[in-house]
């Protein structure tokens, strides 16, 4: 109730939930973040494994989806290291140009 | 989450939030460049069928990718750039 009157709320009260706050935010960007890339995987593997789409999937397609999974989060993270080392040397090489 | 909670915090606070925000979001900008170029260079670069590993050349093209891309990037720009004073 002190809340009512402003200052009254103790700081040790408003410092929980600002990090409520601010780990809510960082969960919801992780969540969004998994969601496209899962979607991008299907996309991507569906187009390479599921050529010919019948009634059910096959065991070999399957597979391949599964060795496509792994590949695509291969290349994700192989593209994360290169973009992020590119940007730094772009940092380095024109400080104030930064992105 | 509540936007009631927001009020309640003080100027400082606030004002953290804000920036901390703002560091959020480019992270979110930064993930969603690195989907795309993820999208772009898979398209690119792994033209044969799966198996459980990329070949040599498609992983050294993976490697070369992002700062292929990059490099055109540039290199448009500055094209366009060139362009435009001769106008």
């Amino acid at each position: 109730m002190s809340s009512l009157f402003g200052s009254g709320a103790p700081s040790s009260d408003m410092n929980a939930r600002k990090e409520q706050m601010k780990q809510s935010i960082q969960q919801e960007l992780a969540i969004a973040n998994a969601q496209q890339l899962i979607n991008k995987i299907n996309e991507n593997c569906f187009a390479k494994c599921i050529t010919k789409p019948s009634t059910s999937l096959t065991s070999s397609q399957e597979t391949c989806l599964s060795q496509c999974m792994s590949l695509y989060m291969a290349a994700f993270d192989q593209v994360s290291r290169s973009y992020v080392s590119r940007i730094s040397k772009e940092r380095g090489a024109a400080p104030g140009i930064g992105l | 989450m509540s936007a009631q909670g927001i009020p309640q915090l003080d100027d400082a606070s606030k004002r953290e939030l804000e920036g901390f925000l703002e560091q959020e979001q480019a992270k979110a900008k930064l993930q969603a460049s690195i989907h795309e170029l993820t999208n772009t260079c898979w398209n690119t670069c792994i033209t044969g069928s799966i198996s459980s590993k990329f070949s040599k050349s498609e992983a050294q093209c993976l490697e070369n990718c992002v700062d292929r891309f990059l490099d055109s990037s540039l290199y448009i720009v500055k094209q366009i750039e060139s362009q435009k004073q001769q106008l």
